[in-house]
């Protein structure tokens, strides 16, 4: 979900997406029985790892022409369903907004029959869009401050007596209130049923208030979790793991446990209106495929969403153990609950903005 | 020509030449008017027709029909009334703070000879140059907790503890500041450089000290300036998004920022048109309400 949203490469590699897709253009308009696609992800590093282990391979063995461009969310897609001028076959998108996208009516429901997802986690698809790659909400920490014993749960991550410093936390609710109910108390597997109730929901943001004058900053993007712990703005926060590994080689004395994280999924969806959705479809069948999905963790340490990448051999074991997931890290962690988002977000989402206002 | 000159009837030809003037007149009026009719349809396609649009997507509903939900929501969800109350506090500080700065630094530069002025003035637009968003960015390298500014301060010794300077309305004033400082002082120099400075010398020869020359001739006559300089500085604050974003840590929340929140969040864009629609109206108001107050129609009417 945006995980790649930082301006400046964002713009950067939009310029070098439609450069390319200019180049590309003038190529395939000769080859009129050609089939293509066109294919509007999020950009930056984590649209050059897409790009690199699944557009490019599978272009390459099917022979469809594939454009990429760059996007910022569903509320393009809208509107471009709403003008009727989609030019987009495939989007990128997070699990959590294209389920609502989906009941909304701006996606193609998916020919499960033409994609093969029998060995996927069985969460990691839906009925408008097949999953992509795996990444956690995890809680972060600095290695100066604490040293290698850091936070071990989300009870230690409101431990301002034991672990003092400053936090970072979510700007909006996603992913904002599973985190504290674990801190109070709540079992991993009853944390969406107390979420089910308006007092749930508050009791969630009771938690996040007792933590809120050590949180010195409400983050917004990946980019800009990543940075805090990069500069040592502050001394732990919560984010997605990718983005921590990618500062972590770029020299950030930071570490994050799987422990209590929020398992959660991107995934590709075709638009309403899509002008060429056959042709989509067959070719998110070949990018669901074991063998591109195992190359997605060369270029960025999200994991595949088909179980079949880790058998056959071309992921490193040192890399596997260290994507979300990974049998062993997907075991420690809390499946983020879709539907939950689709009934309560906007009602909690108004909860959380009264909080974080206050 | 000939008509005027015949006396007998003149009073009835004075009535028929007050006519023909006054169409003359109406019929240029037209001629001028339809001139500028391309700018005014300008503006009508690509301001009154979107404004007009933004009011009324603010009132259709999730289902497309018509309802009042999306104002509704501002009243019934504290944060809005909150965020609003921000946007106009972080705007009216930013224009403040720009005119205590640029005010006497236009002064400055308005007393010196034209070319070392023009030299100054560069130094002041230089920033214009720089991207936006390099210029925050370059901000949070400076305040954040390990930047520069609180290093230095520690070396030097002036503070113990590493001092909040951004994440916070500090920083996000102090970005907005630097952004908004030449909008303001561009007027206020333009304003200065027009007054006639034989004004100054009259005022010293009927008797007023420097500063009650300054107080009573010069600043008046710099006052257009400063207004428009100073309402152009609010105004674009009220919109600003990149700098709060960045600077403000998530607690300074600015109304352009939620706008984007709603868009994500909800299905309509009603939900976001509608504080689209508060804004404006909310700035309007304050706009007509200062302007009787100060009587900007008098002081910039003045003119040179």
């Amino acid at each position: 979900m945006g995980k790649d949203k930082s301006f400046s490469s964002r713009s950067r590699a939009g310029i070098a997406v439609a450069a390319m897709a200019l180049a590309a253009g003038g190529f395939v308009s000769g080859a009129t029985a050609q089939e293509k696609v066109t294919i509007a992800s999020w950009g930056g590093s984590y649209q050059d790892a897409q790009s690199k282990a699944l557009f490019q391979p599978a272009e390459k063995a099917t022979g469809i022409a594939v454009t990429e461009e760059t996007y910022g969310g569903m509320s393009d897609v809208r509107l471009k369903v709403k003008a009727g001028a989609m030019t987009w076959d495939i989007v990128a998108s997070g699990s959590g907004s294209a389920a609502r996208a989906g009941a909304e009516g701006l996606l193609e429901p998916l020919d499960y029959e033409v994609i093969d997802v029998s060995n996927f986690y069985p969460t990691l698809k839906m009925k408008y869009c097949v999953g992509g790659d795996v990444f956690s909400t995890v809680f972060a920490w600095n290695t100066e401050t604490y040293g290698e014993n850091g936070p071990q749960s989300w009870a230690d991550f409101w431990d301002v007596e034991k672990f003092p410093g400053k936090r970072a936390y979510r700007g909006k609710v996603a992913g904002a209130l599973e985190p504290a109910l674990m801190a109070d108390g709540v079992p991993m597997d009853k944390v969406y049923e107390v979420l089910s109730t308006e007092e749930g929901i508050e009791r969630a943001l009771n938690k996040i208030r007792e933590l809120k004058p050590h949180i010195a900053v409400w983050w917004s993007s990946g980019a800009q979790h990543a940075q805090l712990m990069k500069d040592g703005e502050v001394d732990m926060t919560t984010g997605w793991n990718g983005r921590f590994d990618v500062a972590i080689n770029d020299g950030a004395k930071a570490a994050y446990s799987f422990n209590q994280a929020l398992l959660d999924y991107d995934c590709f969806a075709i638009p309403k209106g899509a002008p060429n959705k056959d042709t989509a479809m067959k070719f998110l069948a070949e990018i669901s495929k074991a063998e591109y999905q195992a190359n997605l963790p060369k270029y960025i340490t999200y994991g595949p969403t088909n179980k079949l990448a880790y058998e056959i051999g071309k992921i490193d074991k040192a890399v596997a153990e260290k994507l979300p997931s990974h049998p062993d890290n997907a075991k420690l962690q809390l499946p983020v609950d879709i539907e939950w988002y689709g009934k309560f977000e906007q009602k909690a989402s108004a909860m959380y903005q009264d909080l974080v206002t206050e | 020509m000939s008509d005027l000159a015949l006396p007998t009837s003149s009073s009835s030809l004075a009535h028929s030449n007050q006519q023909e003037l006054k169409r003359d007149a109406r019929q240029e009026r037209f001629v001028l008017f339809s001139l500028c009719s391309p700018a005014l349809l300008l503006v009508l396609i690509i301001m009154v027709l979107p404004v007009g649009w933004l009011f009324w997507l603010s009132f259709l509903g999730e289902d497309g029909n018509f309802t009042l939900e999306n104002y509704q929501r501002m009243v019934e969800s504290k944060s809005y009334a909150r965020i609003f109350r921000n946007t106009f506090e972080v705007s009216l500080l930013t224009t403040a703070i720009c005119i205590l700065i640029g005010y006497p630094l236009a002064y400055f530069l308005s007393q010196l000879p034209r070319r070392t002025a023009n030299l100054c003035m560069i130094t002041v637009l230089l920033p214009f140059w720089t991207s936006l968003l390099v210029r925050t960015y370059a901000w949070l390298v400076l305040l954040q907790r390990r930047g520069l500014v609180n290093e230095w301060g520690m070396d030097i010794g002036l503070w113990d503890e590493p001092i909040k300077l951004v994440h916070n309305l500090t920083g996000t004033l102090i970005g907005m500041v630097h952004i908004m400082l030449p909008f303001l002082i561009l007027p206020v120099y333009g304003s200065m450089r027009a007054i006639d400075r034989d004004y100054l010398k009259a005022a010293a020869n009927l008797g007023a000290s420097p500063t009650q020359a300054f107080w009573r001739v010069f600043f008046p006559l710099s006052l257009p300036g400063l207004f428009a300089g100073s309402l152009i500085v609010f105004v674009l604050c009220l919109g600003f998004f990149v700098t709060p974003a960045v600077l403000g840590g998530g607690k300074v929340i600015m109304v352009s920022m939620r706008i984007a929140t709603n868009i994500e969040l909800f299905f309509n864009w009603g939900a976001a048109s509608a504080l689209g629609v508060v804004l404006l109206v909310l700035t309007l108001a304050i706009l007509g309400v200062a302007s009787r107050v100060l009587r900007f129609d008098q002081i910039l009417g003045r003119g040179h």
